[in-house]
């Protein structure tokens, strides 16, 4: 039972590190390849860590052993401290990119024409 | 006042940190001396720094809020980002652009929020902010005759999220 529900969530992390590895190798330009490096590998690592989680938990219950508790403890802050810096690189990668002026490729609208020249 | 919360936080981040490490309850008799006198001397240091930023930042209905929406909504909208990826990754579809919103959010935290949440949740990302508070987006696949997006828009519930966390 227990495998079954590891092996679920690992395989939900793995695909979606998979499509993001993908993306960053498909994408035309920086700017879409920070859309798949961000948001897949976040989801894809918190599904990894989830499953790590649980595991501890299972080891957890029938033993009551304080190692295990150390082990889904930290790998929740792992999760916290994940999703609170991934976005911040993500954004400053983009600024800087577009900071030294990298045009998006085949953009509709690009509100930020002209930004830097002013601030 | 101030003193004491910094003194709680302190102590509780402590604490979990180092969760397990013996048998009373779940930390060991140096651990728990050890943090208080730690926390104690951060309470002391930060007091002055942080000042009345305690009361914003230590707010117990705050967290409980943030809690609720990194469960709920947030984790949904990055569902739903993914998927979307996913979905341009191998059919290649993109038409892609920097668009601007107004979310009208005052304070810095309030901004922090709704950035990060910008750039885990579908097709945006978050690249700029100016002084008025406008966000710079680049979004993904700019729908035809939405390149002037209201933040609901672009978004949905994010803002109105981020307006009651930390406003």
């Amino acid at each position: 039972m227990i495998e079954w529900i590891l092996l679920v969530l690992l395989t939900i992390g793995v695909t979606f590190n998979f499509l993001a590895s993908i993306g960053i190798l498909r994408f035309p330009d920086v700017y879409t390849r920070i859309h798949a490096a961000t948001k897949c590998t976040t989801f894809g690592t918190i599904f990894i860590v989830l499953s790590a989680i649980v595991y501890s938990i299972y080891r957890w219950l029938p033993e009551h052993n304080n190692k295990w508790i150390v082990m889904g403890i930290h790998s929740l802050l792992v999760l916290i401290f994940l999703l609170l810096t991934n976005p911040v690189g993500a954004h400053a990668i983009g600024r800087a990119a577009r900071r030294i002026g990298i045009k998006p490729y085949a953009s509709v609208i690009d509100e930020l024409e002209g930004f830097y020249d002013e601030h | 006042m101030s003193l004491i919360t910094a003194f709680l936080w302190s102590l509780i981040i402590y604490l979990i940190l180092t969760a397990g490490s013996g048998s009373i309850l779940l930390w060991s008799p140096e651990e728990l001396i050890a943090g208080v006198i730690i926390a104690a001397i951060i309470g002391y240091a930060t007091n002055k720094i942080m000042g009345e930023k305690f009361s914003y930042f230590f707010n117990p209905k705050r967290w409980l809020l943030l809690i609720i929406y990194a469960i709920g909504p947030l984790f949904f909208a990055m569902a739903r980002a993914n998927l979307d990826v996913a979905y341009r990754v191998i059919t290649g579809k993109i038409r892609p652009g920097i668009v601007k919103i107004s979310p009208g959010l005052t304070r810095d935290e309030s901004k922090t929020l709704l950035a990060n949440s910008i750039t885990l949740t579908p097709g945006t990302f978050t690249l700029e902010i100016d002084d008025e508070g406008n966000f710079y987006v680049h979004w993904i696949y700019v729908p035809e005759g939405k390149e002037k997006p209201t933040p609901e828009e672009l978004c949905r519930y994010l803002p109105k999220w981020a307006r009651w966390i930390g406003e």
